[in-house]
């Protein structure tokens, strides 16, 4: 690597040769040496690589986009974090405690304290660095209303908060010394006994294999939205990093908590599933049915009456910052609101296309300048939907429905180091479990991303100091270049008549949303094991054509082990838990169990290779803790 | 049920051609839409990026019947279908493959440019105190998804390949953004007005029309880069530009 310059994707040296295929000797594959590796680019791996290089060690960032584009850019609506602004009554013990009520006490708790107690900071570090967000009438960061936070807490630019975030990371990153190989996939982990030792993936734009040594890897993958039909996760969502680390023998614990998120686009048809922000409802925007009703005023649950308010003028004057008056229904949490949405469908009382009204054009009746505060508001919800559905939010309802977009689960880490339980490997951000519980709080992913990518870049890069380079082992990169190339093989040898990846994918897809979405039962989930299994063997006789180069065949290819991986253990977890309990809806079990409400269930790999499912016990809450819920009820 | 034939671009630095492809065209498509159609049915293979589908990351830029743009934001009901439509990658960058470009320059240019450097903080907690009128322009600059159509259609760099002396208008806009940050205390003019060129730019405003975030690149950004590298040299040529230009 030497002599390449940081940026330069990665593509170092001979640009005119490509690999031959099947000619496997390991001295081949170009090879890197980090301190700490990380993988994945989005807020959670862009602020770890941030702080590991601040620790003074060697730091490579690999991604499977171009730097810039992962999720994280497309987060709208904020970002969580109790500076008190706005309401000067919040404070973390308020931010806690509202993340583990949403998260309905299967948190882990150590994450939500340090997550409320740290979120702050990670954001005046954030102006430090350059980002500018929307202020208050005294020049201070602005915050604003969001499901499920007592007191108006979100961090905002417009609707566009996430590209704030990932550019202000990635602008200030780029002066650190860190090289990043962008547009490269990493398909395994590698190791030396118990312990991670680099990772092997290609590069997209030319296919060729490569090695990454690394003393610690961190995980910061995103999330696992692929997995289903209806989503607002783009194609890189394909629970690499859960998988990746499953494999490698570390544990996942929460996989059946998936968020479907209330308000995704569902019209026109090529829209299906895109999001509409929360931040919609937070500034007054209401739901309504066919018959014009407000029904989230029909359901609040218990946990949340003392919080909720009973008419719509009160609900109005809480999104105007009335200080006295509650959130209205529609800020419910959003496993709530989008079972309320299903209901409102399933009893024949929905919009034309099969989802409800979202309606932000009524408050022209309340306020004077509507149309242009509506546009300076939801500046990016405008546009999309005047482009892409040709509807004016100013001026007409939206219609929505529910769509997968947040995975609570993901790789078991240690609360404070966000290690896993593989030595040398860490997690971070949405593929990293804990810190929601059951489920996530809008506005509090992009805080998770910053105060636990610096944990996880501090750690790592301290587990790096400590440490000794690790070997890799030659066999392993082998099995994994030949597991990866299969599909050509298969392609060259029938021919033409071997099944794609794209059906596959579909079809897992499909199956995904059908039997194992917002609304789940037994029988079905076991119908959904089996057809995973199903799904297994024809993933495995896929063909692809055409050449290793920035080839979408392939990479997908590529990719569906790790969507059966992710699908597999959200089935396998979701059997598991015999209750309902925040994303995680069983029809069978349609209320909470309090034996449950004690336990994680955490997924692992037997020696056989198969999956194992077990419960493990939420460790007791301090007594401080406690107290602090207790306060907030 | 209506149909729409591509015309694609299929090839790599090496050189390509025009390929065919019929697809059918169903209510509010858009051409990234045919285009993963095209891919999962007839062309498995077919090379282009894309993230978001809603024109938030600036992934999916091409050229759609010759125009620069967003092929995720491009309805199918703005293109005319009684004949092929053309799919061309960025022309301005190396092809790598397909509708694929290595923007890499892009991002080797942005780390040329000073970082943000804040004044002092305002308050003892670390934070500052800005108003949001005097923050409104930076972050209208600020919306900019990185797309590269406007590096794409100046001429500057189109034409006369002037990228090892000028940083194009997507940097300009960053650093117009850095410039007049309310609380950045660095001096980028000096780079600006030499390495950076931004006297190469003769606000054609190209850049401004294929801009998908409707950023006033010119207007906005260049215009005051270019007054203020003007006001801090004694350029004559410079100040003859500002005395002559039209008022806008
Ligand atoms: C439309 C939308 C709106 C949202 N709005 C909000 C909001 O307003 N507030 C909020 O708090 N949250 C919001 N969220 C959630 C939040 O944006 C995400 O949870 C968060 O951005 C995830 O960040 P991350 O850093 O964990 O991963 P991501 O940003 O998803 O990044 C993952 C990175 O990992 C890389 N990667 C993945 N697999 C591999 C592999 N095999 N090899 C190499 N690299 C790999 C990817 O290329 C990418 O760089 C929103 C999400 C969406 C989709
Ligand atoms: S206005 Fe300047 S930067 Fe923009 S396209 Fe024309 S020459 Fe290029
Ligand atoms: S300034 Fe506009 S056209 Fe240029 S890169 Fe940014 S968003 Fe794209
Ligand atoms: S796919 Fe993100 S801008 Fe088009």
């Amino acid at each position: 690597m030497s002599g390449s310059a940081p940026w330069a994707s990665g593509t170092t040296s001979d640009f005119s040769k490509l690999p031959k295929r099947g000619f496997f000797t390991v001295t081949n594959y170009e090879t890197f040496e980090y301190d700490v590796l990380i993988i994945g680019a989005g807020g959670a791996g862009l602020r770890a690589a941030i702080e590991a290089s601040t620790a003074g060690v060697k730091v490579g960032l690999v991604c499977k986009s171009l730097l810039g584009k992962a999720h994280t850019v497309m987060a709208e609506g904020g970002l969580a974090a109790a500076l008190a602004n706005v309401d000067d009554r919040d404070n973390w013990r308020v931010h806690f405690s509202d993340t583990m009520r949403g998260g309905q006490y299967v948190n882990n708790w150590r994450m939500a304290e340090l997550h409320a107690k740290e979120a702050p900071d990670r954001v005046k570090e954030l102006e430090a660095w350059g980002a500018v967000f929307d202020r208050t009438p005294d020049g201070k960061i602005l915050q604003r209303n969001f499901g499920g936070h007592r007191y108006p807490r979100l961090v905002h630019v417009g609707d566009r908060t996430g590209l704030e975030l990932i550019r202000t990371l990635q602008d200030h990153g780029i002066h650190q010394g860190i090289t990043v190989h962008m547009e490269h996939t990493m398909v395994t982990l590698l190791k030396d006994g118990d312990r991670v030792t680099g990772a092997f993936g290609y590069d997209r734009e030319r296919g060729r294999f490569k090695i990454f040594k690394a003393k610690a890897v961190v995980l910061a993958t995103g999330g696992i939205g692929r997995a289903y039909q209806i989503t607002t996760n783009s194609w890189e969502g394909t629970g690499d990093g859960q998988s990746l680390a499953y494999h490698a023998g570390a544990e996942l614990a929460d996989m059946e908590f998936v968020q479907f998120h209330p308000t995704g686009m569902i019209w026109p048809p090529s829209v299906m599933g895109l999001l509409v922000t929360e931040a919609v409802r937070g500034e007054g925007g209401v739901l309504r049915n066919k018959d014009g009703k407000r029904f989230m005023f029909d359901d609040i649950p218990d946990l949340y009456k003392n919080q909720t308010a009973d008419n719509p003028e009160e609900g109005w004057r809480y999104c105007q910052g009335d200080r006295n008056a509650r959130r209205p229904p529609e800020l419910l949490t959003r496993d709530h609101v989008a079972r309320c949405i299903r209901r409102e469908v399933n009893a024949g009382r929905g919009s034309p296309h099969g989802g409800v009204f979202l309606d932000i054009a009524w408050i022209r009746e309340k306020i004077p300048n509507a149309t242009e505060h509506i546009k300076r508001k939801l500046p990016s919800m405008y546009h999309q939907f005047m482009q892409l559905a040709d509807l004016d939010i100013t001026q007409e309802p939206m219609e929505i429905g529910p769509t997968t977009h947040y995975t609570m689960g993901g790789v078991r880490v240690n609360g404070d180091t966000q290690m896993s339980t593989v030595p040398g490997l860490f997690a971070a951000g949405e593929c990293a479990a804990g810190l929601h519980g059951a489920n996530r709080l809008g506005g509090n992913s992009l805080s998770d991303l910053i105060v636990f990518g610096k944990r996880a870049g501090e750690f790592a890069a301290k587990f790096a100091k400590e440490h000794g380079a690790g070997q890799v082992n030659d066999a392993q990169i082998e099995q994994a270049a030949r597991h990866a190339l299969e599909p050509f093989d298969r392609g060259a040898s029938t021919g033409g008549s071997a099944e794609g990846p794209y059906q596959v994918q579909h079809d897992l897809q499909e199956m995904m949303q059908s039997l194992v979405g917002i609304v789940r039962r037994e029988d079905e989930m076991v119908r959904a094991l089996d057809g995973l299994g199903k799904l297994r063997e024809r993933a495995r006789h896929v063909a692809v054509y055409g050449h290793r180069e920035y080839n979408p065949g392939w990479n997908t290819a590529v990719d569906l082990k790790n969507l059966l991986t992710v699908s597999e253990a959200i089935t396998r977890a979701a059997i598991e838990r015999k209750e309902s309990r925040g994303g995680h809806f069983r029809e069978d079990f349609p209320n909470k169990d309090a034996a449950s409400g004690k336990v994680n269930v955490i997924v692992g790999k037997n020696p056989d290779g198969s999956m194992q499912v077990r419960r493990e016990p939420i460790p007791e809450m301090p007594a401080e803790l406690k107290q602090v819920i207790e306060e907030m009820k | 049920m209506s149909t729409a034939t591509f015309r694609i671009w299929r090839g790599d630095v090496n050189g390509g051609k025009f390929v065919d492809y019929t697809t059918e065209i169903t209510e509010g498509m858009v051409v990234l839409d045919a285009v993963h159609k095209i891919q999962a049915t007839q062309a498995n293979d077919l090379a282009c990026r894309w993230n978001c589908k809603a024109g938030k990351c600036g992934s999916c830029s091409a050229e759609i019947n010759g125009i620069p743009k967003l092929m995720c934001m491009t309805r199918m009901n703005t293109l005319p279908t009684d004949k092929p439509i053309t799919l061309e990658p960025m022309r301005a960058f190396p092809s790598i493959r397909d509708l694929a470009t290595d923007v890499s320059w892009n991002f080797r240019v942005k780390q040329k440019i000073k970082k943000f450097k804040p004044r002092p903080p305002d308050a003892p907690d670390g934070t500052w105190r800005m108003q949001q009128e005097d923050v409104d322009r930076v972050q209208e600059f600020r919306k900019c998804i990185e797309c590269f159509l406007c590096q794409d259609v100046c001429h500057v760099l189109r034409d006369h390949h002037k990228h090892d002396e000028f940083i194009g208008p997507r940097f300009l806009v960053y650093t117009a953004a850095l410039e007049m940050h309310p609380l950045d205390t660095e001096d980028r003019l000096p780079e600006l007005k030499q390495a950076h060129g931004v006297g190469f730019c003769n606000i054609t405003k190209c850049c401004t029309k294929v801009c998908p975030e409707s950023i006033t690149i010119t207007d906005n950004a260049i215009i005051p880069l270019k007054e203020r590298v003007v006001d801090n040299f004694f350029d004559p040529l410079g100040w003859l530009w500002k005395e002559l230009r039209p008022k806008t």
